[in-house]
Protein backbone atom coordinates (compact mmCIF):
# COMPACT_ATOMS: atom_id res chain seq x y z
CA UNK A 1 0.00 0.00 0.00
CA UNK A 2 0.99 3.45 -1.24
CA UNK A 3 1.53 6.30 1.11
CA UNK A 4 -1.32 8.06 -1.16
CA UNK A 5 -3.88 5.70 -0.81
CA UNK A 6 -3.51 5.53 3.18
CA UNK A 7 -3.54 9.03 3.12
CA UNK A 8 -7.00 8.70 0.74
CA UNK A 9 -8.57 5.87 3.57
CA UNK A 10 -8.35 8.51 6.17
CA UNK A 11 -10.18 11.14 4.22
CA UNK A 12 -12.71 8.70 3.21
CA UNK A 13 -13.43 7.37 6.84
CA UNK A 14 -13.09 11.12 8.06
CA UNK A 15 -15.78 12.15 5.45
CA UNK A 16 -18.02 9.06 6.25
CA UNK A 17 -17.56 9.94 9.91
CA UNK A 18 -18.58 13.50 9.39
CA UNK A 19 -21.58 12.38 7.04
CA UNK A 20 -22.75 9.74 9.96
CA UNK A 21 -22.76 12.82 12.28
CA UNK A 22 -24.22 15.32 10.32
CA UNK A 23 -27.17 12.87 9.70
CA UNK A 24 -27.54 12.18 14.05
CA UNK A 25 -27.97 15.75 14.24
CA UNK A 26 -31.08 15.60 11.95
CA UNK A 27 -32.42 13.15 13.19
CA UNK A 28 -32.25 14.43 16.44
CA UNK A 29 -33.24 17.74 15.61
CA UNK A 30 -36.36 15.90 14.19
CA UNK A 31 -38.85 17.53 16.68
CA UNK A 32 -37.41 21.31 15.49
CA UNK A 33 -38.01 19.93 11.90
CA UNK A 34 -41.35 18.00 12.57
CA UNK A 35 -42.61 21.44 14.47
CA UNK A 36 -41.83 23.69 10.66
CA UNK A 37 -43.25 21.30 8.63
CA UNK A 38 -46.27 20.39 10.30
CA UNK A 39 -47.21 24.15 10.55
CA UNK A 40 -47.41 24.47 7.22
CA UNK A 41 -49.67 21.09 6.48
CA UNK A 42 -53.13 20.94 5.79
CA UNK A 43 -55.46 19.21 7.69
CA UNK A 44 -55.92 15.81 5.36
CA UNK A 45 -52.05 15.85 5.56
CA UNK A 46 -51.15 16.02 9.30
CA UNK A 47 -54.03 12.68 10.04
CA UNK A 48 -53.03 10.79 7.06
CA UNK A 49 -51.58 7.58 6.88
CA UNK A 50 -48.81 6.68 5.89
CA UNK A 51 -47.16 9.66 7.42
CA UNK A 52 -44.74 12.30 5.39
CA UNK A 53 -42.41 14.37 6.44
CA UNK A 54 -43.05 17.29 3.80
CA UNK A 55 -46.17 18.56 3.02
CA UNK A 56 -47.36 18.46 -0.23
CA UNK A 57 -49.31 21.38 -0.25
CA UNK A 58 -47.80 24.41 1.86
CA UNK A 59 -50.93 25.79 3.74
CA UNK A 60 -51.51 28.57 6.62
CA UNK A 61 -54.81 27.48 7.40
CA UNK A 62 -53.21 25.83 10.86
CA UNK A 63 -51.61 29.83 11.43
CA UNK A 64 -55.35 31.36 11.04
CA UNK A 65 -57.19 28.73 13.45
CA UNK A 66 -55.19 28.32 16.45
CA UNK A 67 -56.44 32.48 16.47
CA UNK A 68 -59.51 30.91 16.44
CA UNK A 69 -59.17 27.86 18.72
CA UNK A 70 -57.43 30.46 21.58
CA UNK A 71 -57.38 34.08 22.13
CA UNK A 72 -54.21 33.98 20.74
CA UNK A 73 -53.04 37.22 20.47
CA UNK A 74 -53.69 38.32 23.90
CA UNK A 75 -51.66 35.34 24.72
CA UNK A 76 -48.34 36.31 22.81
CA UNK A 77 -48.69 39.52 24.63
CA UNK A 78 -48.97 38.54 27.77
CA UNK A 79 -46.10 36.05 27.30
CA UNK A 80 -44.18 39.32 25.90
CA UNK A 81 -45.39 41.33 29.31
CA UNK A 82 -44.61 38.44 32.03
CA UNK A 83 -41.12 37.31 30.82
CA UNK A 84 -40.08 40.80 29.67
CA UNK A 85 -41.27 42.73 32.50
CA UNK A 86 -39.56 39.83 34.72
CA UNK A 87 -36.52 40.03 32.73
CA UNK A 88 -36.76 44.28 33.26
CA UNK A 89 -37.42 44.45 37.10
CA UNK A 90 -35.29 41.04 37.52
CA UNK A 91 -32.18 43.12 35.93
CA UNK A 92 -32.37 46.33 37.72
CA UNK A 93 -33.33 45.06 41.35
CA UNK A 94 -30.42 42.38 40.89
CA UNK A 95 -27.75 44.76 39.49
CA UNK A 96 -28.65 47.10 42.42
CA UNK A 97 -28.23 44.80 44.63
CA UNK A 98 -25.06 43.13 42.79
CA UNK A 99 -23.19 46.31 42.86
CA UNK A 100 -24.00 46.59 46.59
CA UNK A 101 -22.25 43.03 47.23
CA UNK A 102 -19.66 43.49 44.98
CA UNK A 103 -18.58 46.99 45.93
CA UNK A 104 -20.00 48.49 49.29
CA UNK A 105 -18.19 47.49 51.62
CA UNK A 106 -20.93 47.20 54.25
CA UNK A 107 -21.39 45.00 57.88
CA UNK A 108 -22.97 41.87 57.42
CA UNK A 109 -22.59 41.75 53.54
CA UNK A 110 -20.37 38.09 53.48
CA UNK A 111 -23.34 36.79 55.72
CA UNK A 112 -25.81 38.06 53.08
CA UNK A 113 -23.96 36.74 50.02
CA UNK A 114 -23.83 33.52 51.60
CA UNK A 115 -27.91 33.47 52.54
CA UNK A 116 -28.65 34.49 48.74
CA UNK A 117 -25.86 32.08 47.63
CA UNK A 118 -27.96 29.16 50.15
CA UNK A 119 -31.33 30.51 48.71
CA UNK A 120 -30.59 29.80 45.23
CA UNK A 121 -30.97 25.78 46.25
CA UNK A 122 -34.80 26.13 47.03
CA UNK A 123 -36.66 25.17 44.17
CA UNK A 124 -39.54 27.71 43.78
CA UNK A 125 -41.78 23.90 43.28
CA UNK A 126 -41.27 23.46 46.92
CA UNK A 127 -42.56 26.87 48.67
CA UNK A 128 -45.23 27.16 45.40
CA UNK A 129 -48.06 26.90 47.98
CA UNK A 130 -47.28 29.82 50.48
CA UNK A 131 -46.11 32.15 46.92
CA UNK A 132 -49.88 31.92 45.85
CA UNK A 133 -51.39 32.79 49.18
CA UNK A 134 -49.32 35.29 49.29
CA UNK A 135 -50.21 36.50 46.09
CA UNK A 136 -54.13 35.63 46.52
CA UNK A 137 -53.80 37.58 49.56
CA UNK A 138 -52.81 40.64 47.77
CA UNK A 139 -55.56 40.03 44.93
CA UNK A 140 -52.94 39.83 42.43
CA UNK A 141 -54.44 35.87 40.92
CA UNK A 142 -55.18 36.99 37.36
CA UNK A 143 -52.79 39.81 36.91
CA UNK A 144 -49.41 40.95 35.95
CA UNK A 145 -48.45 42.05 38.98
CA UNK A 146 -49.06 38.16 40.70
CA UNK A 147 -46.98 36.63 37.62
CA UNK A 148 -43.98 38.95 38.14
CA UNK A 149 -43.44 40.29 41.29
CA UNK A 150 -42.25 37.48 42.92
CA UNK A 151 -39.99 37.18 40.20
CA UNK A 152 -38.86 40.52 40.11
CA UNK A 153 -35.31 39.54 41.87
CA UNK A 154 -33.86 36.36 41.98
CA UNK A 155 -30.62 34.74 43.83
CA UNK A 156 -29.08 33.80 41.00
CA UNK A 157 -29.27 37.31 39.33
CA UNK A 158 -27.56 38.48 41.86
CA UNK A 159 -24.54 35.98 42.57
CA UNK A 160 -24.22 36.23 38.72
CA UNK A 161 -23.76 39.77 38.32
CA UNK A 162 -21.33 40.08 41.62
CA UNK A 163 -18.80 37.94 40.14
CA UNK A 164 -19.08 39.92 37.02
CA UNK A 165 -18.51 43.40 39.09
CA UNK A 166 -15.69 41.98 40.91
CA UNK A 167 -14.21 41.07 37.63
CA UNK A 168 -14.04 44.64 36.21
CA UNK A 169 -11.39 47.64 37.07
CA UNK A 170 -11.82 49.51 39.56
CA UNK A 171 -10.11 52.26 38.47
CA UNK A 172 -12.14 54.21 36.96
CA UNK A 173 -14.92 53.86 40.02
CA UNK A 174 -11.98 54.90 42.98
CA UNK A 175 -11.57 58.12 39.84
CA UNK A 176 -14.77 58.82 40.19
CA UNK A 177 -15.41 58.51 43.89
CA UNK A 178 -11.96 60.68 44.90
CA UNK A 179 -13.83 63.39 42.08
CA UNK A 180 -17.12 63.20 44.62
CA UNK A 181 -19.47 61.20 42.62
CA UNK A 182 -21.99 59.27 44.32
CA UNK A 183 -22.44 55.28 44.36
CA UNK A 184 -25.65 55.49 42.29
CA UNK A 185 -23.70 57.53 39.39
CA UNK A 186 -20.85 55.30 39.72
CA UNK A 187 -23.27 52.06 39.35
CA UNK A 188 -25.03 54.14 36.61
CA UNK A 189 -22.22 55.61 34.45
CA UNK A 190 -19.58 53.22 34.96
CA UNK A 191 -20.30 49.57 36.33
CA UNK A 192 -23.53 49.42 34.20
CA UNK A 193 -22.06 50.21 30.77
CA UNK A 194 -19.11 48.01 31.33
CA UNK A 195 -21.08 45.13 32.19
CA UNK A 196 -23.84 45.10 28.86
CA UNK A 197 -22.41 41.64 28.31
CA UNK A 198 -23.53 39.90 31.28
CA UNK A 199 -26.50 41.97 31.42
CA UNK A 200 -27.66 40.82 28.35
CA UNK A 201 -26.61 37.16 29.55
CA UNK A 202 -28.66 37.54 31.84
CA UNK A 203 -31.66 39.12 30.08
CA UNK A 204 -31.92 36.16 27.92
CA UNK A 205 -31.31 33.35 30.25
CA UNK A 206 -34.28 35.25 32.24
CA UNK A 207 -36.26 36.09 29.49
CA UNK A 208 -36.37 32.18 27.84
CA UNK A 209 -37.08 30.58 31.43
CA UNK A 210 -39.83 32.30 31.64
CA UNK A 211 -41.34 32.51 28.34
CA UNK A 212 -40.82 28.89 28.86
CA UNK A 213 -42.36 27.90 32.08
CA UNK A 214 -45.97 26.26 32.55
CA UNK A 215 -45.80 25.51 35.83
CA UNK A 216 -45.97 28.79 37.28
CA UNK A 217 -48.85 30.80 34.52
CA UNK A 218 -50.69 27.37 35.31
CA UNK A 219 -51.11 28.76 39.47
CA UNK A 220 -51.17 32.25 39.08
CA UNK A 221 -53.61 32.36 36.36
CA UNK A 222 -57.34 30.48 35.90
CA UNK A 223 -58.61 32.99 33.19
CA UNK A 224 -58.07 31.76 29.58
CA UNK A 225 -57.37 35.63 28.96
CA UNK A 226 -54.35 35.51 31.30
CA UNK A 227 -51.95 32.82 30.16
CA UNK A 228 -48.88 32.76 28.10
CA UNK A 229 -48.58 30.70 25.14
CA UNK A 230 -47.12 28.17 26.78
CA UNK A 231 -50.23 27.48 29.36
CA UNK A 232 -52.64 28.03 26.99
CA UNK A 233 -51.32 25.68 24.22
CA UNK A 234 -51.86 23.03 26.42
CA UNK A 235 -55.61 23.81 26.60
CA UNK A 236 -55.38 22.20 23.08
CA UNK A 237 -54.82 18.75 24.78
CA UNK A 238 -58.08 17.68 26.58
CA UNK A 239 -57.99 14.46 28.66
CA UNK A 240 -58.54 11.68 25.88
CA UNK A 241 -59.78 14.25 23.20
CA UNK A 242 -58.22 14.39 19.57
CA UNK A 243 -55.14 16.97 19.64
CA UNK A 244 -55.52 19.05 16.52
CA UNK A 245 -51.70 18.42 15.70
CA UNK A 246 -51.40 20.81 12.50
CA UNK A 247 -52.97 23.57 15.33
CA UNK A 248 -50.90 22.97 17.46
CA UNK A 249 -47.33 22.33 15.84
CA UNK A 250 -48.42 26.09 14.24
CA UNK A 251 -48.92 27.43 17.50
CA UNK A 252 -45.47 26.02 18.84
CA UNK A 253 -43.89 27.31 15.75
CA UNK A 254 -44.76 30.97 17.26
CA UNK A 255 -43.93 30.05 20.98
CA UNK A 256 -40.39 29.11 20.03
CA UNK A 257 -39.88 32.12 17.43
CA UNK A 258 -38.87 35.16 19.55
CA UNK A 259 -36.46 32.90 21.26
CA UNK A 260 -35.02 31.20 18.20
CA UNK A 261 -34.61 34.81 16.56
CA UNK A 262 -33.47 36.04 20.00
CA UNK A 263 -30.72 33.19 20.30
CA UNK A 264 -29.60 33.85 16.88
CA UNK A 265 -29.09 37.81 17.44
CA UNK A 266 -26.91 36.54 20.49
CA UNK A 267 -25.80 32.99 19.78
CA UNK A 268 -22.23 33.02 20.56
CA UNK A 269 -22.43 34.96 23.60
CA UNK A 270 -25.26 33.04 24.71
CA UNK A 271 -23.77 30.04 24.56
CA UNK A 272 -20.75 31.16 26.33
CA UNK A 273 -22.40 32.47 29.25
CA UNK A 274 -25.17 29.90 29.36
CA UNK A 275 -21.75 27.61 29.86
CA UNK A 276 -20.00 30.34 32.83
CA UNK A 277 -23.01 30.79 34.06
CA UNK A 278 -23.02 26.40 34.87
CA UNK A 279 -19.46 26.73 35.90
CA UNK A 280 -18.73 29.63 37.84
CA UNK B 1 -10.93 51.23 61.91
CA UNK B 2 -11.16 53.93 59.15
CA UNK B 3 -10.08 57.04 58.62
CA UNK B 4 -14.04 58.16 58.31
CA UNK B 5 -14.88 57.27 61.58
CA UNK B 6 -12.39 59.21 63.54
CA UNK B 7 -13.18 62.82 63.18
CA UNK B 8 -16.58 61.59 64.58
CA UNK B 9 -15.32 61.28 67.65
CA UNK B 10 -14.48 65.27 68.08
CA UNK B 11 -16.69 66.84 70.79
CA UNK B 12 -18.58 69.32 68.35
CA UNK B 13 -18.81 70.10 64.71
CA UNK B 14 -22.17 71.86 63.61
CA UNK B 15 -24.18 69.84 61.31
CA UNK B 16 -23.64 71.02 57.66
CA UNK B 17 -26.84 72.39 55.89
CA UNK B 18 -25.65 71.83 52.91
CA UNK B 19 -23.80 68.77 51.30
CA UNK B 20 -23.81 66.10 53.74
CA UNK B 21 -20.30 67.09 54.76
CA UNK B 22 -19.73 65.87 58.38
CA UNK B 23 -18.03 62.65 58.94
CA UNK B 24 -21.69 61.69 61.01
CA UNK B 25 -23.66 62.53 58.15
CA UNK B 26 -21.49 60.72 55.81
CA UNK B 27 -21.56 57.64 57.56
CA UNK B 28 -25.18 57.56 57.89
CA UNK B 29 -25.56 58.94 53.76
CA UNK B 30 -23.20 55.56 53.53
CA UNK B 31 -25.61 53.31 55.61
CA UNK B 32 -28.33 54.99 53.33
CA UNK B 33 -26.82 54.16 50.38
CA UNK B 34 -26.01 50.84 50.66
CA UNK B 35 -29.59 50.36 52.00
CA UNK B 36 -31.20 51.65 48.58
CA UNK B 37 -29.26 49.35 46.77
CA UNK B 38 -30.41 46.59 48.37
CA UNK B 39 -34.29 47.17 49.35
CA UNK B 40 -35.61 46.33 45.96
CA UNK B 41 -33.84 42.79 45.89
CA UNK B 42 -34.33 41.74 49.47
CA UNK B 43 -37.95 42.95 49.76
CA UNK B 44 -38.84 40.56 47.02
CA UNK B 45 -36.56 37.71 47.95
CA UNK B 46 -38.03 38.08 51.09
CA UNK B 47 -41.15 38.45 50.71
CA UNK B 48 -41.21 35.42 48.17
CA UNK B 49 -38.54 33.27 49.06
CA UNK B 50 -37.96 33.39 52.95
CA UNK B 51 -41.49 34.08 53.69
CA UNK B 52 -42.92 31.01 51.76
CA UNK B 53 -39.58 29.21 53.20
CA UNK B 54 -41.21 29.55 56.65
CA UNK B 55 -44.84 29.37 55.82
CA UNK B 56 -44.32 26.47 53.93
CA UNK B 57 -42.96 24.94 56.87
CA UNK B 58 -45.85 25.89 59.35
CA UNK B 59 -48.81 24.69 56.71
CA UNK B 60 -47.06 21.44 56.68
CA UNK B 61 -48.46 20.60 60.34
CA UNK B 62 -51.56 22.07 59.57
CA UNK B 63 -54.78 20.65 57.95
CA UNK B 64 -55.39 24.48 55.84
CA UNK B 65 -57.08 24.38 52.72
CA UNK B 66 -57.65 27.82 51.70
CA UNK B 67 -60.91 27.74 53.91
CA UNK B 68 -61.48 28.13 57.58
CA UNK B 69 -59.05 28.05 60.18
CA UNK B 70 -56.34 25.69 60.18
CA UNK B 71 -55.81 22.99 62.84
CA UNK B 72 -52.30 21.94 63.63
CA UNK B 73 -52.34 17.88 63.26
CA UNK B 74 -48.65 17.70 63.95
CA UNK B 75 -46.98 15.17 61.92
CA UNK B 76 -50.11 13.87 60.50
CA UNK B 77 -48.97 15.19 57.47
CA UNK B 78 -45.32 13.63 57.13
CA UNK B 79 -46.54 10.60 58.33
CA UNK B 80 -49.21 10.49 55.10
CA UNK B 81 -46.06 11.17 52.97
CA UNK B 82 -44.16 8.39 53.83
CA UNK B 83 -46.97 5.65 54.46
CA UNK B 84 -49.73 6.79 51.75
CA UNK B 85 -49.11 4.40 48.60
CA UNK B 86 -49.78 7.07 46.20
CA UNK B 87 -47.40 9.16 47.56
CA UNK B 88 -44.63 6.65 47.80
CA UNK B 89 -45.49 5.90 44.58
CA UNK B 90 -44.80 9.28 43.08
CA UNK B 91 -41.71 9.26 44.83
CA UNK B 92 -40.25 6.41 43.62
CA UNK B 93 -41.32 7.70 39.92
CA UNK B 94 -39.39 10.62 40.62
CA UNK B 95 -36.61 8.41 41.97
CA UNK B 96 -36.94 6.20 38.27
CA UNK B 97 -37.38 9.53 36.60
CA UNK B 98 -33.62 11.01 37.89
CA UNK B 99 -32.06 7.39 37.41
CA UNK B 100 -33.04 7.54 34.10
CA UNK B 101 -32.96 11.08 32.65
CA UNK B 102 -29.04 11.79 34.48
CA UNK B 103 -26.85 9.01 32.82
CA UNK B 104 -28.81 9.14 29.85
CA UNK B 105 -28.55 12.77 29.05
CA UNK B 106 -25.14 13.08 30.48
CA UNK B 107 -23.46 10.83 28.48
CA UNK B 108 -25.29 11.83 25.09
CA UNK B 109 -23.81 15.38 26.44
CA UNK B 110 -20.57 14.43 27.02
CA UNK B 111 -20.26 12.29 23.57
CA UNK B 112 -21.54 15.29 21.67
CA UNK B 113 -19.42 17.68 23.41
CA UNK B 114 -16.01 15.91 22.57
CA UNK B 115 -17.52 16.12 19.12
CA UNK B 116 -18.13 19.10 18.31
CA UNK B 117 -14.66 19.96 20.62
CA UNK B 118 -12.96 17.67 17.98
CA UNK B 119 -10.92 20.97 15.90
CA UNK B 120 -11.08 18.43 13.05
CA UNK B 121 -14.63 18.42 12.57
CA UNK B 122 -15.34 20.76 9.57
CA UNK B 123 -18.77 23.68 10.80
CA UNK B 124 -18.07 23.23 14.50
CA UNK B 125 -19.80 26.61 15.25
CA UNK B 126 -23.16 25.26 12.77
CA UNK B 127 -22.76 21.83 15.00
CA UNK B 128 -23.03 23.24 18.31
CA UNK B 129 -25.40 25.92 17.54
CA UNK B 130 -28.21 23.25 16.09
CA UNK B 131 -27.28 21.23 19.14
CA UNK B 132 -27.85 23.36 21.49
CA UNK B 133 -30.98 24.51 20.06
CA UNK B 134 -33.74 22.12 21.90
CA UNK B 135 -32.64 23.97 25.03
CA UNK B 136 -34.71 27.31 23.74
CA UNK B 137 -37.93 25.07 23.28
CA UNK B 138 -40.17 24.92 26.27
CA UNK B 139 -40.83 21.32 27.59
CA UNK B 140 -44.17 21.58 27.02
CA UNK B 141 -43.56 22.67 23.23
CA UNK B 142 -40.89 19.47 23.32
CA UNK B 143 -44.02 17.55 24.78
CA UNK B 144 -46.19 18.02 22.09
CA UNK B 145 -43.72 18.03 19.15
CA UNK B 146 -42.65 14.31 20.99
CA UNK B 147 -46.37 13.42 20.93
CA UNK B 148 -47.48 14.05 17.17
CA UNK B 149 -44.18 12.05 16.50
CA UNK B 150 -44.99 9.06 18.62
CA UNK B 151 -48.73 8.90 18.05
CA UNK B 152 -49.79 5.18 17.38
CA UNK B 153 -52.00 6.13 14.08
CA UNK B 154 -50.30 9.17 12.66
CA UNK B 155 -46.92 9.56 13.79
CA UNK B 156 -43.80 8.92 11.80
CA UNK B 157 -41.14 7.81 14.43
CA UNK B 158 -44.11 5.32 15.38
CA UNK B 159 -44.38 4.44 11.50
CA UNK B 160 -40.44 4.41 10.91
CA UNK B 161 -40.26 1.77 13.67
CA UNK B 162 -42.80 -0.09 12.37
CA UNK B 163 -41.10 -0.02 8.96
CA UNK B 164 -37.92 -1.73 11.22
CA UNK B 165 -40.15 -4.39 12.20
CA UNK B 166 -40.13 -2.90 15.91
CA UNK B 167 -43.95 -2.32 17.52
CA UNK B 168 -43.88 -0.05 20.55
CA UNK B 169 -47.61 0.57 20.45
CA UNK B 170 -49.22 3.63 22.12
CA UNK B 171 -45.95 4.37 24.06
CA UNK B 172 -48.37 7.19 26.58
CA UNK B 173 -51.02 4.71 27.55
CA UNK B 174 -47.83 1.88 28.30
CA UNK B 175 -47.56 1.61 32.10
CA UNK B 176 -44.01 0.64 31.27
CA UNK B 177 -43.24 2.83 28.56
CA UNK B 178 -44.72 5.97 29.60
CA UNK B 179 -41.98 6.62 31.90
CA UNK B 180 -38.93 5.87 29.48
CA UNK B 181 -40.94 8.39 26.80
CA UNK B 182 -41.33 11.36 29.66
CA UNK B 183 -38.00 11.05 30.15
CA UNK B 184 -37.19 10.80 26.57
CA UNK B 185 -38.65 14.32 26.30
CA UNK B 186 -36.62 16.11 29.15
CA UNK B 187 -33.38 14.43 27.64
CA UNK B 188 -33.93 15.84 24.04
CA UNK B 189 -34.62 19.10 25.67
CA UNK B 190 -31.56 19.16 27.93
CA UNK B 191 -28.52 17.72 26.25
CA UNK B 192 -27.86 20.87 24.42
CA UNK B 193 -27.55 22.84 27.96
CA UNK B 194 -25.19 20.24 29.71
CA UNK B 195 -23.11 19.42 26.61
CA UNK B 196 -21.89 22.95 26.68
CA UNK B 197 -20.81 22.93 29.73
CA UNK B 198 -19.10 20.07 28.94
CA UNK B 199 -17.72 22.06 26.45
CA UNK B 200 -16.70 24.50 28.71
CA UNK B 201 -14.69 22.30 30.61
CA UNK B 202 -13.28 20.41 27.78
CA UNK B 203 -11.46 23.96 26.63
CA UNK B 204 -10.04 24.75 29.85
CA UNK B 205 -7.95 21.05 29.50
CA UNK B 206 -4.32 22.55 28.47
CA UNK B 207 -3.59 21.49 25.36
CA UNK B 208 -0.11 20.80 26.29
CA UNK B 209 -1.11 17.63 28.01
CA UNK B 210 -2.76 15.87 25.02
CA UNK B 211 0.96 16.79 23.53
CA UNK B 212 2.70 15.33 26.05
CA UNK B 213 0.55 11.90 26.45
CA UNK B 214 0.97 11.82 22.39
CA UNK B 215 4.71 11.67 23.13
CA UNK B 216 4.36 9.25 25.10
CA UNK B 217 2.41 7.16 22.51
CA UNK B 218 -1.30 7.64 24.37
CA UNK B 219 -4.02 6.43 21.24
CA UNK B 220 -6.93 8.72 21.22
CA UNK B 221 -8.64 6.25 23.57
CA UNK B 222 -5.72 6.20 26.35
CA UNK B 223 -5.76 9.97 25.61
CA UNK B 224 -9.33 10.56 27.08
CA UNK B 225 -9.15 7.79 29.92
CA UNK B 226 -6.22 9.39 31.25
CA UNK B 227 -5.86 13.03 30.13
CA UNK B 228 -10.06 14.04 29.28
CA UNK B 229 -11.74 12.17 31.99
CA UNK B 230 -9.25 12.87 35.06
CA UNK B 231 -9.69 16.85 33.92
CA UNK B 232 -13.47 16.50 33.41
CA UNK B 233 -14.32 15.20 36.37
CA UNK B 234 -15.02 18.68 38.25
CA UNK B 235 -17.64 18.92 35.24
CA UNK B 236 -18.74 15.98 35.17
CA UNK B 237 -19.84 16.13 39.22
CA UNK B 238 -21.66 19.25 38.47
CA UNK B 239 -23.83 18.07 35.45
CA UNK B 240 -24.25 15.03 36.74
CA UNK B 241 -25.87 17.00 40.10
CA UNK B 242 -27.51 19.69 37.95
CA UNK B 243 -29.32 16.68 36.09
CA UNK B 244 -30.02 14.98 39.36
CA UNK B 245 -31.64 18.29 40.60
CA UNK B 246 -33.36 18.96 37.39
CA UNK B 247 -35.08 15.74 37.42
CA UNK B 248 -36.93 15.88 41.09
CA UNK B 249 -38.65 19.31 39.60
CA UNK B 250 -39.77 17.02 36.87
CA UNK B 251 -43.45 18.29 36.12
CA UNK B 252 -44.25 20.35 32.47
CA UNK B 253 -44.02 17.74 29.79
CA UNK B 254 -45.32 15.06 32.11
CA UNK B 255 -48.62 17.37 32.78
CA UNK B 256 -48.64 18.05 29.23
CA UNK B 257 -48.26 14.18 28.08
CA UNK B 258 -49.86 11.35 30.64
CA UNK B 259 -51.17 14.02 33.43
CA UNK B 260 -49.27 11.40 35.92
CA UNK B 261 -51.05 8.20 34.09
CA UNK B 262 -51.35 5.35 32.86
CA UNK B 263 -52.00 3.91 36.30
CA UNK B 264 -49.93 6.96 38.15
CA UNK B 265 -47.09 5.56 36.44
CA UNK B 266 -45.57 8.81 35.38
CA UNK B 267 -46.92 10.48 39.13
CA UNK B 268 -44.03 12.70 39.89
CA UNK B 269 -43.24 14.82 43.62
CA UNK B 270 -44.32 17.99 41.85
CA UNK B 271 -47.45 16.41 39.91
CA UNK B 272 -48.03 15.33 43.31
CA UNK B 273 -47.75 18.75 45.08
CA UNK B 274 -49.83 20.43 42.01
CA UNK B 275 -52.53 18.12 42.21
CA UNK B 276 -53.06 18.32 46.36
CA UNK B 277 -52.23 21.99 46.54
CA UNK B 278 -54.18 23.20 43.76
CA UNK B 279 -56.57 21.04 42.37
CA UNK B 280 -57.75 19.10 46.01
CA UNK B 281 -56.80 22.43 48.48
CA UNK B 282 -54.84 19.95 50.32
CA UNK B 283 -52.59 22.94 50.96
CA UNK B 284 -50.96 21.27 54.86
CA UNK B 285 -50.76 17.86 52.88
CA UNK B 286 -49.15 19.50 49.88
CA UNK B 287 -46.61 21.82 51.88
CA UNK B 288 -45.54 18.94 53.55
CA UNK B 289 -44.94 17.17 50.23
CA UNK B 290 -42.87 20.40 49.23
CA UNK B 291 -40.71 20.50 52.30
CA UNK B 292 -39.51 16.74 51.89
CA UNK B 293 -38.69 17.53 48.05
CA UNK B 294 -36.94 20.87 49.70
CA UNK B 295 -34.90 18.82 52.20
CA UNK B 296 -33.64 16.22 48.83
CA UNK B 297 -32.41 19.28 46.74
CA UNK B 298 -30.80 20.80 49.48
CA UNK B 299 -28.77 17.47 50.18
CA UNK B 300 -27.77 17.54 46.51
CA UNK B 301 -27.17 21.00 46.52
CA UNK B 302 -24.90 20.74 49.71
CA UNK B 303 -22.67 17.95 48.07
CA UNK B 304 -22.23 20.21 45.11
CA UNK B 305 -21.37 23.21 47.14
CA UNK B 306 -18.74 20.84 49.34
CA UNK B 307 -17.76 19.39 45.98
CA UNK B 308 -17.34 23.15 44.82
CA UNK B 309 -16.17 24.69 47.86
CA UNK B 310 -12.81 21.54 47.77
CA UNK B 311 -12.22 22.89 43.98
CA UNK B 312 -12.30 26.01 44.83
CA UNK B 313 -9.76 25.75 47.75
CA UNK B 314 -7.28 23.55 44.97
CA UNK B 315 -7.18 26.57 42.08
CA UNK B 316 -6.67 28.93 44.56
CA UNK B 317 -3.27 26.92 45.89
Amino acid sequence: MTAITVLRRRDLLRWLAFAGFLIVTIALMLPVIIIVLTAFKPASEVNAYPPTLFPHQWTLDNFAAIFQRLPFGRLILNSFVFAGGVTLLALVFDSLAAYALASLNFRGSRVLLIVIIASLMIPFQATLIPIYQLVAQLGWVNTFAGLIAPRAADAFGIFFLRQFFLSLPRDLDSAARIDGASEFRIFRSIVLPNAVPALLTLAVFTFVNNWNDLLWPLVFTTDQDMGTITSGLTLLTGPGGIIPQGIMMAGSLIAVLPLAIMFLLVQRRFIESVASSGLK
Amino acid sequence: MTTQQLPSRRPYRPPARLGGGTPLNASFRRRATVVAFLAPALIILGAFVAWPMVSALGLSFTDASGFGDPNFVGLANYLRVFTDPHILRSIANTGLYAVLFTPVAVVIALVLALIVNSPRLPFRGFFRSTLFLPFIVSLAVAAFAWSYLLDPQIGLVNYWLQGAGIRIGNVLQDPLLAMPTVVLVAVWKSFGFYMVIFLAGLQDIPGSLYEAAELDGAGAWKRFTNVTFPMLSNTFAFVVIVALIAALQAFDQIYVLTGGGPYRSTETIVMQVYQSGFKDLDLGFASALSYVLLIITLLLSLVQFLFFGRRGEELSE
